[in-house]
């Protein structure tokens, strides 16, 4: 079964919805159409420029070439961490922690796969890596955001009461138990989510994508097996190792809260 | 956990207990003073001139310079959970994170002497049962004190821990404080806008201001 292929009229209809939800954005005042049109356009825009880059990676399939590839993509899911945390870890140690977390996680499942599980040859085979990081990285990625801001803005909030344990002889680990207790949780809800809902109520892109494109069903699905079991390990993997590093920066070896390393906050909306 | 280095001078030792060395924080200080064993010393001052801040500084829960020991062992010899443990802050308005009491002491110390504790600040032992969101300001001041007691420290640090209270529980508190005071030869600094209450301590009073102590005299001696 051949894709059919999709013309510029047929995304431009679909384009037509975005528009529509846009107005309606601007009718009730959310304050989002800019947003939604800005965000669409860069979309757009970023994946016709991916289109490019993989003809031309898939091409050319050196370990350089998947190497720096690799590395930009994380490059940009450490940004974007941090673009969408309220309140933040101030200089580099913010940025350095949520990439770190995602490096760790995103990078060794993603190598261990493609080597133990898939044994594609060379294991960098861009067709397999490139997608097989980039889900992994998506989602590390929505993980370790949600945490961390949940994790500095509790610390935000409930400042007095950490320092209120601190104050009857708790270390910093006891003190912080609960919050990074929390975080971890809600970092890790969505991917239990979607591993629930998946096939029952959601069919997972990647699958509808392999299915669109003509692979047998069955085929699909134990791809789709395998990268949820891989995409729940790596971001359980990087939101513990994010929430851990945070912890650990937010106080001191006096185990003292050290508030004046968030910043951000300040403002009422984002 | 580090051991306090027996004196060869016993006298000292009572006399230097905790002994607070030009410690400066924020824009405050150098501050030098010294709490006997058994003493109770007052801290009065303007409000807003940092008195809580100065109880956070020698309890270490802020960045400070200058040296604060306990009977000669330097703060920084302590790991600092250790020393809050044993130079306990008991804050004005001090706060509860879980929704029962009793969650917030831990199992073991139901002991004899907690409750009887509890029953000298005016509860009996169902307050564990309670919940902290059917507390009054007061009844918080007064559990906080014996929760901030359960560590059995060397030194409290009580900021006013009577500004919820009633003429009644104010003289409970006070009389459970130094009760505490003589049976473990503790000391305690206390924070207090009230003139009459600081005389009631019969102790030292230190007004604080940006940059000095002064020691004024209870008119009682």
């Amino acid at each position: 079964m051949d894709v059919i292929a999709l013309s510029v009229w047929d995304l431009g209809i679909a384009a037509l919805f975005v528009c529509i939800l846009s107005l309606l954005s601007l009718l009730l005042s959310l304050g989002l159409e800019w947003k939604i049109l800005l965000f669409s356009c860069r979309m757009t825009i970023q994946l016709l420029f991916i289109g490019v880059v993989l003809r031309f990676l898939f091409a050319d399939s050196s370990l350089a070439m998947v190497v720096l590839m690799a590395v930009v993509m994380l490059l940009a899911a450490g940004r974007e961490v941090l673009a969408r945390q309220n309140i933040r870890l101030k200089g580099v140690v913010g940025y350095v922690i949520g990439t770190g977390a995602m490096f760790i996680s995103s990078f060794s499942i993603s190598f261990l796969a493609l080597l133990a599980i898939i044994g594609v040859e060379p294991w960098y085979t861009p067709q397999y890596a490139i997608p097989l990081l980039g889900m992994l990285l998506g989602n590390t990625m929505t993980g370790v955001s949600l945490a961390l801001d949940r994790m500095t803005d509790q610390f935000h909030k409930e400042r007095s009461i950490v320092e209120q344990r601190l104050l009857l002889g708790q270390t910093w680990q006891e003190a912080s138990s609960d919050i990074r207790r929390d975080s971890m949780r809600t970092g890790m809800v969505p991917i239990i989510n979607s591993m629930a809902a998946a096939g029952l109520v959601s069919l997972p892109g990647m699958m509808t994508g392999q299915i669109l494109g003509g692979t047998p069903p069955i085929e699909a699905v134990k791809y789709q097996i395998l990268i949820m079991f891989l995409i729940a390990a790596g971001t359980g993997f990087g939101v513990i190792s994010a929430i851990w590093m945070a912890g650990y920066h937010l106080f001191d070896k006096r185990h003292r809260l050290c508030l004046e390393n968030l910043i951000g906050g300040n403002s009422r909306g984002r | 956990m580090v051991q306090p280095s027996p004196s060869t001078s016993p006298r000292q030792n009572e006399n230097n207990h905790l002994r607070v060395e030009n410690l400066r924080f924020l824009d405050n200080g150098p501050y030098t003073f010294v709490l006997g064993k058994g003493e109770c010393v007052g801290l009065s001052g303007k409000s807003g001139v940092g008195k809580t801040q100065l109880l956070r500084a020698i309890t270490d829960l802020i960045p400070h310079t200058g040296q604060v020991s306990l009977s000669g062992v330097f703060s920084t010899n302590f790991s600092a959970p250790l020393w809050r443990s044993q130079v306990t802050m008991i804050p004005a308005e001090p706060l509860w994170w879980y929704s029962s009491v009793g969650d917030h002491f831990s199992t073991d110390l139901y002991s004899g002497s907690f409750k009887d504790n509890l029953a000298v600040v005016g509860f009996s032992e169902d307050v564990l049962q309670w919940q902290v969101s059917r507390l009054s300001t007061g009844e918080k001041q007064r559990l906080a004190l014996v929760r901030g007691l359960a560590n059995n420290p060397s030194v409290l640090l009580l900021d006013e821990p009577c500004s919820a209270l009633d003429g009644y529980h104010t003289k409970l508190v006070e009389s459970f404080v130094f009760d505490y005071l003589r049976q473990n030869s503790a000391s305690v600094l206390w924070v207090s806008h009230d003139r009459e209450q600081l005389q009631r301590l019969n102790g030292i009073e230190l007004y604080m201001e940006k940059d000095t102590l002064t020691e004024i005299a209870g008119e009682l001696h």
